[in-house]
């Protein structure tokens, strides 16, 4: 049994499923929700790699390449944000944060 | 069943088994040290890609850098650990749309990507470079896209900072600009002091009396 394409898509596949359960199921930890958007978007980079192997084109790497700079400027925008979320209110349960005015 | 295929199966094993985890472990701690099995597991995969550019840059970025503010965080916020148990409805919604998700996305890649195999893949020539290849493209093609993701970048620095960034009242500190622009006169108080004239009249005067006398303008 040889490798392929379908091979690395169902990876990328299962892990994106996973991410979406995980959002899910802890939907009271913002620091956990942050976490499985950072297994989506690698979900997402594996498929733009297997496409970009099996194509011959490098392309889709260079978009990788954007997908992760994107992606730490998030989690690090959302880090802080959670900081500031915790030094104010004590709390980093997403069911809590549900006034406008902190 | 190559060597390569076996690999595949090892390290696809392994990233499903840390992302599980991630998402069911109660302690956020364990769940940021099984993220950063993932993403090793996951450059492993993307070696057999032949991505190793982003595959060490995965490593780098992800376990060396974000993976590290994220347990930083975690460990300075001290969360409570206990997240309340997860009642049974949201579990078997969570699954419900876990299998859907799943069952959409095989029933399309399985449709239309099953007979590529990986023999198929364009061959490279022999002296491929893959970095080499990356920077020819990313300065050349995509140098526009590529000076929007430094800007973004540089965003996300001055936002973090921005962010977190508070003054605290509790220390003390010099103000350098007050200390350079100081001057004799702010830290100099002259005193004029009258002689201590010892009379018969009085002659048990203290020594220290007149020297409380009034500054000298």
């Amino acid at each position: 049994m040889t490798l392929s394409l379908a091979h690395f898509l169902a990876l990328a596949a299962i892990l994106f499923a996973l991410s979406v359960v995980g959002i899910f199921l802890n939907r009271r930890n913002v620091i956990v929700m942050l976490m499985s958007i950072e297994l989506m978007l690698l979900a997402v980079n594996i498929n733009f790699i297997a496409f970009s192997h099996f194509l011959g084109d490098a392309a889709g790497q260079v978009f990788v390449f954007f997908i992760m700079t994107v992606a730490a400027a998030e989690s690090a925008i959302g880090l802080a944000i959670l900081v500031v979320l915790f030094r104010k209110l004590d709390t980093v349960d997403a069911q809590e944060l549900d006034s406008l005015k902190g | 069943m190559s060597a390569l295929t076996a690999l595949f199966y090892v390290f696809a094993a392994m990233t499903i088994f840390a992302a599980l985890r991630v998402i069911t472990a109660r302690n956020p701690v364990h769940s940021a040290l099984y993220l950063v099995l993932t993403f090793a597991s996951a450059a492993a995969i993307w070696m057999i890609l032949k991505a190793e550019f982003l595959a060490i840059v995965l490593v780098l970025v992800y376990v060396g850098a974000v993976m590290v503010l994220f347990l930083f965080v975690v460990m300075m916020l001290d969360i409570n650990m206990d997240s309340g148990g997860r009642g049974f409805w949201r579990s078997s919604v969570a699954i419900f749309v876990g299998i859907a998700v799943a069952l959409e996305l095989a029933a399309v890649l399985f449709l239309y990507f099953r007979g590529a195999s990986i023999a198929d893949a364009p061959a490279l020539p022999a002296d491929y470079n893959n970095t080499k290849a990356l920077g020819a493209l990313l300065y050349t093609e995509y140098v526009y896209p590529f000076e929007i993701a430094a800007v973004i970048l540089l965003v996300a620095i001055v936002s973090a900072i921005a962010l977190t960034l508070r003054r605290r009242k509790d220390v003390r500190y010099n103000d350098p600009s007050e200390a350079v622009r100081t001057r004799a006169a702010d830290r100099l108080r002259m005193v004029s002091v009258p002689p201590v004239v010892r009379t018969a009249a009085s002659p048990g005067a203290p020594e220290g009396d007149a020297a409380d006398g009034e500054p000298a303008k």
